[in-house]
């Protein structure tokens, strides 16, 4: 059994202070080196302490334990936008889900990393598909993935507050290393719904969601200019819970970017006038009508989290939805990041392959590497320390057979802050205790 | 080629073999010569006259013969020829072999030097049409979730040819799709098989003399929706006793009509749709299609189709199908399958990307790769591609020659018209697709399509590349997104 390792692996690191980090130098030698925004050939890696030391065309260091990736491919692991991962097992078991919080006097002060779970046997998954970082977001109604529960009821109480909040909560920066630390960052990002999911939340109708948004961003700001007076009562009514204002606080003055899902090109025009207006960071999430408006995005600096291979009339904010969407907001000049299926869960691993699908349809491949790697942790503030292969960045790096876009490509090595990861998971297990035929049953195996 | 009248083998062929009046009926252009029988009942009251009341119009699109040169071909049969040729004669496969294979002359070529060519891809559980985009309240045709037995309805009553998702399966290579209701019940209804070419009809899509099937659901989706709304089934032992209930009631009722046919004592049954249906899984004339993730279920499934003398030819989804691979392939039932798909509900925690590749192992197997799903079917080379890497990944010695078997031929095999399509055989309708590159790759496009001859898709010609009537004049109609004007959507 695994457990045991896993479990003493557990206990090793949370007997250190920091997350565990490979005291020994590795250097990948020979490989075909994606940096995240380049590409050098036979390249070698070189990993200390956690970080990419070097990355270049030398020789290993004396002494460093070389691994050899002559004819394999060298990638920096990828990160998965738009995530679940350590935040649900199973989708339809409401009692694993952690991206969801239905209370609404605590929406937009929803913290996600308290719910994050470093055993969850998603992780090991991802891992295999090349995933070492997540960007872990509460869902909504209008969500591109996960499950919705039509059973869901307020949990703490609805408090005479807006039911459901405009705001799903807050999202987080984790890591996949098989350690009891996955959480990287708590907080990077806001999260809201609109369009459809918005308007509904609102009470139907696209024009109430656009005023209610307004007027929460103004009671925001009055409340975080008359603080005292709140807490003595001595401030009108506010449509907010306390937690959830001061939540909003740095969404409101611009120092907490807001990813907000819409779908249909004229709601992000009005989305991104919004954010002007009110001088809030925006990340779109979802876009898929973006490309008809992919100057007004790139104008903006307004980056995307967008899934290439939606080109369904799902809907009706879906009826533009192209599979060229991600080559033409690239080409326009916008940040874009790729996700994985199904709210980048259970298959985060597939953002390798809708990369490869969106390579087909235009998108350069260095772009569709990048939207993988560098683009994601630039569009959550965390650029330089992890998404490339290069120096001072975390050592997450793969090790693949071939092309990382390739289905038939699969991971030989998987580094997360510079420590070798275990090639395995629950579903390895179950294919390894069902592939022998022994007289024994399978419960016997492993 | 041979068209084997496989609707229409059931209760009338009994009834033609006692020689009795129905045969009079099954055939309605011979009435002139056939006896008058008195004690005949009109085609829509007598089960026995299997009816085809909703008859297949379909038409090829226009073709012309043409041999495909250069390319590698992968026959789904196992078969891999560099160089191949592929010649197409009256929307029929002419002959496929190296480089030395004559064409005739007059024909088209299509030089294809470093492309792949393929059988028409094969989606056997797919909802394009009764589930189709948009996907709002007033096109969402496909659960009749009224009842946990609807084994009276039938899909292609709620299929909607306009749906966008047939082109854009098509621009992967999709030629033809098994629709099926929903599985929300027991007995969720008729599918239907159908070519995936552009029609204002459903029967004008209707592909000629496939066998119908029906939908079966095993586990969380009947137990769910029926036990919450407090009625049976609630349980895994609920849906057995239903589908129990459900078999009796229809052996019973063919046993009256079987009676009826040879006396024509007294007043004739009355004919009943749901019954008809499942006395037509009795005598082999309809397919089972059974939605079954897991492997204790898919067991007891297979003993109860003993218990009643019918057969299940594929399990779809079949989460678990590795733990029972042996036991499938000896029953020669296939197994229709993700590789990506895995722990949105209890009975899909198991699934695993080597499930096809371990199916596939054993001996005599039909291992198939399905979609249930509008964008996966318009990739399922790509899941097949994963399928097979995580196959090779456990050790597995798979070639693409086989693998491409998974979305052709086996599937071809799973909905009951291997005879018609599925391989590029002498004889086979002239489905075929001509990638850009190897089909397992994740950059390679379906160039070509080719629906019984005809092109049906080019990724460079607009003008063989169909649009709905729902997309035209919506928003990005006619522009083209990142100046790539090829392909569909």
């Amino acid at each position: 059994m695994r457990l045991p390792h896993i479990l003493a692996a557990a206990v090793a690191a949370l007997s250190v202070a920091a997350p565990a980090v490979a005291q020994d130098t590795v250097a990948i030698t020979g490989g075909r080196v994606l940096t995240g925004t380049s590409v050098i050939e036979r390249g070698t890696v070189v990993i200390r302490d956690g970080k990419i030391v070097s990355v270049g065309t030398g020789a290993a260091p004396a002494g460093a334990r070389v691994i050899d990736a002559t004819g394999k491919t060298v990638a920096p692991g990828f990160v998965a936008v738009d995530s679940g991962l350590a935040g649900t097992e199973v989708g339809s078991v409401g009692g694993t889900n952690e991206l969801r919080n239905a209370s609404n006097t605590l929406s937009a002060a929803f913290d996600i990393s308290y719910g994050l779970d470093p055993w969850s046997f998603t992780l090991p998954v991802a891992r295999l598909g090349g995933i070492t970082r997540a960007v872990v977001v509460p869902q909504h109604p209008g969500s591109s993935g996960g499950h919705v529960h039509e059973d869901e009821t307020a949990g703490a109480g609805d408090g005479g507050y807006q039911t459901p909040g405009l705001f799903a909560g807050q999202a987080a920066v984790i890591d996949l290393g098989q350690d009891a630390n996955i959480l990287v960052k708590p907080r990077v990002a806001m999260v809201a719904p609109f369009g459809e999911a918005g308007a509904d939340i609102a009470g139907g109708a696209r024009g109430a969601q656009f005023v209610l948004f307004k007027e929460t961003l103004a009671e925001v700001r009055l409340y975080a200019r008359n603080k005292s007076a709140y807490e003595r009562a001595g401030l009108r009514d506010l449509s907010l819970s306390r937690a959830d204002l001061e939540a909003l606080i740095p969404v409101a003055n611009g120092s907490m970017p807001l990813i907000v899902t819409v779908h249909r090109a004229s709601d992000i025009q009005q989305v991104l006038r919004l954010a002007r207006e009110e001088g809030i960071k925006l990340i779109l999430d979802g876009a898929e009508e973006g490309w008809l408006v992919a100057g007004e995005i790139a104008a903006a600096g307004v980056p995307v989290l967008l899934n290439p291979i939606s080109n369904l009339p799902a809907d009706f904010e879906m009826r533009a939805a192209r599979m060229e969407n991600a080559a033409a907001l690239n080409a326009a000049g916008v940040v874009i990041a790729i996700k994985g299926n199904e709210g980048s869960t259970h298959r985060a691993r597939e953002a390798r392959y809708n990369a490869g699908n969106a390579v087909s349809h235009g998108l350069p491949y260095g772009a569709a590497i990048a939207a993988l790697t560098v683009n994601p942790a630039k569009i959550f503030g965390m650029a330089g320390q992890f998404g490339q292969i290069a120096p001072g960045a975390a050592a997450d790096v793969v090790v693949w057979s071939g092309d990382p876009l390739e289905p038939l490509s699969q991971p030989s090595a998987v580094f997360i802050d510079g420590v070798e990861q275990p090639l395995t998971s629950r579903a390895l297990l179950l294919r390894d205790r069902y592939r022998q035929q022994t007289p024994m049953p399978p419960a016997y195996r492993n | 080629m041979i068209r084997h009248h496989l609707r229409g083998v059931g209760l009338a062929a009994l009834a033609c073999a006692l020689g009795l009046s129905a045969c009079a009926t099954t055939e309605p252009d011979q009435g002139g010569t056939a006896p008058a029988k008195d004690r005949s009942l009109a085609a829509g009251l007598d089960p026995a006259t299997r009816s085809d009341p909703y008859p297949s119009t379909y038409q090829p699109l226009p073709r012309e013969n043409f041999a495909v040169v250069g390319a590698t071909v992968l026959t789904g049969t196992d078969r891999k020829i560099e160089n191949g040729v592929v010649v197409v004669t009256d929307g029929k496969i002419a002959a496929v072999g190296d480089a030395s294979t004559p064409v005739p002359a007059g024909y088209r070529l299509i030089e294809a030097r470093g492309r792949y060519v393929t059988p028409g891809i094969i989606d056997v559980h797919s909802h394009l049409g009764v589930y189709p985009s948009p996907g709002v309240q007033g096109m969402s045709d496909g659960n009749e979730a009224t009842s946990p037995n609807t084994a009276q309805v039938w899909a292609e009553h709620s299929l909607w040819p306009q749906d966008p998702g047939f082109n854009t399966a098509r621009a992967g290579g999709v030629t033809t799709l098994h629709i099926l209701p929903g599985s929300a019940n027991l007995f969720g209804g008729r599918g239907v098989t159908i070519r995936n070419t552009p029609s204002i009809t459903m029967q004008g899509m209707k592909f000629p003399q496939a066998p119908y099937t029906l939908k079966m659901a095993c586990g969380e989706n009947p137990s769910r929706v029926y036990g919450g709304r407090n009625q049976s089934p609630a349980t895994g032992m609920g849906n057995m006793a239903g589908y129990r209930a459900a078999f009796i009631a229809a052996r019973e009722y063919k046993a009256k009509w079987d009676k009826w046919q040879a006396d024509h004592e007294g007043s004739p049954p009355t004919r009943n749709l749901q019954n008809e249906t499942l006395a037509g899984v009795l005598d082999g004339s309809i397919l089972i299609q059974n939605h079954c993730y897991r492997a204790d279920e898919m067991a007891l499934m297979m003993d109860m189709a003993k218990e009643f003398g019918y057969r299940i030819t594929t399990f779809h989804h079949a989460t678990e199908a590795y733990k029972l691979a042996p036991q499938l392939a000896q029953a020669g039932v296939c197994a229709a399958m993700w590789t990506g798909w895995w722990g949105f509900k209890m009975e899909a925690l198991d699934a695993i990307e080597e499930n096809a590749a371990l199916v596939d192992a054993a001996q005599g197997s039909c291992a198939v790769i399905h979609s249930d799903d509008a964008e996966l079917t318009q990739r399922l080379n790509q899941e097949a591609a994963a399928a097979l890497s995580a196959g090779r990944r456990a050790g597995l010695n798979i070639s693409e020659e086989h693998a491409i078997s998974w979305i052709t031929s086996n599937a071809a095999k799973a909905i009951g018209v291997a005879d018609q399509t599925g391989s590029l055989e002498a004889g086979k309708r002239a489905d075929v697709v001509i990638w850009s590159a190897d089909p397992f790759s994740i950059y390679a496009r379906a160039d070509q399509v080719f629906i019984d001859g005809a092109l049906a898709f080019d990724r460079t010609n607009p003008a063989y590349q169909p649009t709905s009537d729902f997309e035209l004049g919506q928003p990005g109609y006619g522009l083209t997104a990142a100046n790539v004007a090829e392909g569909a959507r």
